[in-house]
């Protein structure tokens, strides 16, 4: 009887020291996951961050006028001037042409991650 | 064991017939027996004493060891307790009423060297002279080979540069990562912005500290990490910011002048949309701070609110509208304009001479200083000062800048009734042109009392009454006329019904002793739409000469106004401000009975 008492009580010690293992291994897993998706947000924030401040660098308003400048020809861009208010009733309702195609289309998804 | 028996019956017989007492034997083996059993306990005692001390040792150990640990090793965030928002920990954008950037960061890389570990010191000075020709080779050369262990190479790198260096191959040039502050826009509300430099450097990371404008003010703000994902929001339009820097800019070259302030505000909420100041400078390389010359000449210098100018007949408009909230006249008072008006050994004359009587309204719109004056002497030196506080004219402006604490005004040391007379025509009391700004918003808010602001505002200002509804509304009329029938003509703008007072001053002498005959401030303090008030425009030029006539015009008629003109021409659709016909006046009915 005895015997087979301590028998099941290192079983038991047996058991429950692989369930502490496996929950530590499990939780450190987790962290280290968890870890791994913050230095992701990160780099994806970052990311964000450079694709934006380069959105605004690309958009700066002196760029554009030197564009709208250059390709006066082309698009006959001219500062907003008071006359150019309407009425909605002004307006006609435009025929319904299809977009222009989109001929270069850039990357700017942020889904994948760059090692570096 | 074998226990010995107390008595052992050999020994007892023994001693028997020799005659002993075998109690002896007895005695003998107790003690003995006695003996052990002291040993063994004392044994035991040790052994568990020796167990116990082990244990405290251990104990001790463990606990002096993981404090040893923990003094010695670099700290580290907690993995599993971070919220989301704190991952990236950078300084906060700051971006205007709309959302744009105006300021963020970007990731960059410094280049530092640790001499000791460089293969060949000569060839990487060679090659990083090649990279960056800015570069002293001589002082290079001599700290690479020298003694010392470590050194700054560049601060920031551009990722071309970065590859140039890794090129290089040499193990004693390393890199660390840098946060640097980027301002996408350039030049635009560089004074407004400020600039960023490094605080303390470290070399995996660097403090990013502001050193002017909204920067500073807010460094606290822009640097908490619970707010690094929320962008400080400022009350600048962009779009706005960009045409009135352009207009103004042109401007200045073709009036020739060496300066000029743009300010544009919003009456009811005191938002400034824009805030320019010529000559400007690039926040992203921020040049340094001159310490020779005069200070007002560096494009670091913000004239709209560090630079204390006398201002001109367009504080005019301020005694004239207190005269109105006094009751002392109403706008179709006559006023006695003979010059020169003759005060001690001074006399005040006008540009032109008015005749001996003009209205009140006239006096504004003529721009007549004797006819000013003339009021201030009705008005008395206490009420003017009282009018003057209210108006913010004794203080630096509340302006969210760290330069608008150096726009403290100029007053008079002693105030005596000749100065009220110069201050009633802009002369004698120097303030910023924000001050102006803020002082027309008032008016132009009908007399509540507007602070201007450089942050985004939730709602319009309810500040403290300075001056009745009415008396405002009759200010503001009669700075209509001044710009559809007196001096400032060139400013009418069709559809805007723009309304202002011109100001010209003389330029004091830097050194004392009287004002420049051909250096002048040139203002136009403008309100659009006049029946509506909701914007008030600034221009200040400084040192303006119109040359296109035969003789050089500097009058703010010629000069501020077309600018000024120009710009609200070009801001006004921008804010999304319809041309309006202008409603007529109404015809003034008397009762004549009852």
């Amino acid at each position: 009887m005895r015997s087979l008492f301590y028998v099941l009580t290192a079983l038991a010690v047996i058991g429950l020291a692989f369930w502490a293992y496996r929950e530590n291994y499990r939780t450190q897993a987790a962290l280290s996951q968890a870890e791994q998706l913050q230095h992701e947000i990160a780099r994806t924030r970052q990311r964000l961050r450079v694709l934006n401040a380069e959105w605004a660098y690309l958009n700066r308003p002196e760029r554009l006028m030197e564009l709208a400048e250059l390709n006066f020809d082309k698009l006959g861009l001219l500062p907003l001037q008071p006359y150019q208010f309407g009425k909605i009733d002004q307006v006609a309702y435009p025929p319904e042409d299809e977009m222009l195609p989109i001929l270069n289309p850039i990357e700017v998804s942020g889904m994948e991650v760059q090692e570096p | 064991m074998i226990r010995t028996p107390l008595r052992p019956l050999a020994r007892i017989l023994d001693a028997r017939a020799k005659g002993e007492n075998p109690d002896a034997i007895e005695r003998e083996n107790i003690r003995i027996r006695h003996e052990q059993m002291r040993d063994r306990a004392r044994m035991r005692a040790e052994g568990r004493l020796l167990v116990l001390g082990v244990m405290f040792f251990c104990a001790f150990g463990v606990i002096g060891g993981r404090m040893g640990v923990l003094a010695s090793t670099e700290p580290s965030e907690p993995r599993s307790s971070v919220a989301g928002a704190q991952i990236l920990a950078q300084r906060a954008d700051i971006v205007d009423r709309q959302g744009r950037i105006l300021a963020t960061n970007f990731e960059t890389h410094s280049l530092y060297a640790q001499p000791p570990q460089m293969v060949d010191p000569e060839r990487a000075v060679e090659e990083l002279v090649r990279i960056f020709p800015d570069l002293d080779r001589e002082r290079l050369t001599k700290d690479l080979t020298g003694k010392r262990k470590f050194l700054w190479i560049k601060k920031k790198l551009s990722p071309e540069q970065k590859q140039a260096v890794h090129d290089i191959g040499e193990p004693g040039l390393l890199f660390g990562p840098r946060e640097m502050r980027l301002y996408p826009n350039g030049k635009l509300a560089s004074h407004v912005l400020g600039g960023a430099s490094f605080g303390r450097e470290g070399v995996h990371a660097a403090e990013v500290i502001g050193v002017a404008g909204v920067e500073k003010t807010f460094d606290e703000r822009l640097r908490d990490p619970a707010h690094g994902h929320e962008p400080l929001r400022l009350s600048l339009d962009l779009s706005v910011q960009a045409a009135t820097e352009r207009v103004l800019d042109g401007g200045m070259k073709l009036m020739n002048a060496k300066g000029a302030t743009a300010i544009l505000m919003e009456v009811k909420t005191g938002e400034i949309l824009a805030l320019a100041s010529l000559p400007d400078f690039d926040p992203n390389d921020r040049p340094r701070a001159p310490t020779e010359g005069n200070p007002s000449d560096s494009p670091l210098f913000n004239r709209a609110v560090q630079g204390v100018y006398e201002l001109g007949s367009t504080f005019k408009i301020f005694a004239v509208a207190q005269a109105l909230e006094l009751g002392l006249i109403n706008p179709s008072t006559l006023i006695d304009t003979k010059g020169p008006l003759r005060w001690g050994k001074h006399r005040i004359r006008d540009f032109h001479d008015y005749g001996s009587e003009m209205t009140a309204t006239k006096v504004i719109v003529k721009s007549s200083n004797i006819g000013t004056a003339r009021i201030a002497q009705m008005i008395g030196i206490e009420r003017q000062q009282d009018f003057m506080k209210r108006l913010g004219f004794f203080e630096p402006t509340a302006v969210e800048m760290v330069e608008a604490k150096g726009g403290q005004p100029l007053l008079p040391p002693r105030w005596s009734e000749l100065s009220t007379m110069t201050i009633s025509y802009g002369h004698g009391l120097s303030a910023t042109p924000m001050h102006l700004a803020a002082a027309y918003a008032t008016l132009a808010n009908g007399g509540r009392k507007v602070t201007p602001s450089l942050l985004r505002q939730p709602a319009a200002q309810l500040g403290p009454r300075v001056m009745s509804e009415q008396s405002a509304r009759a200010s503001m009329t009669m700075l209509r006329k001044v710009v559809s029938e007196g001096t400032a003509s060139m400013g009418e703008v069709e559809g805007y019904a723009v309304a202002g007072k011109t100001g010209t001053a003389d330029k004091p002498k830097e050194r004392g002793g009287g004002y420049y005959d051909d250096k002048v401030i040139a203002t136009f303090a403008s309100v659009f739409p006049a029946h509506d008030p909701q914007y008030v425009l600034v221009v200040t030029l400084d040192e303006p000469v119109e040359t296109s006539g035969d003789e050089p015009r500097r009058t703010a008629g010629w000069t501020a106004v077309p600018v000024a003109a120009e710009i609200i021409r070009r801001v006004a659709p921008l804010l999304g401000l319809r041309p309006q016909i202008e409603p007529g006046e109404l015809a003034g009915i008397t009762l004549t009975s009852n």
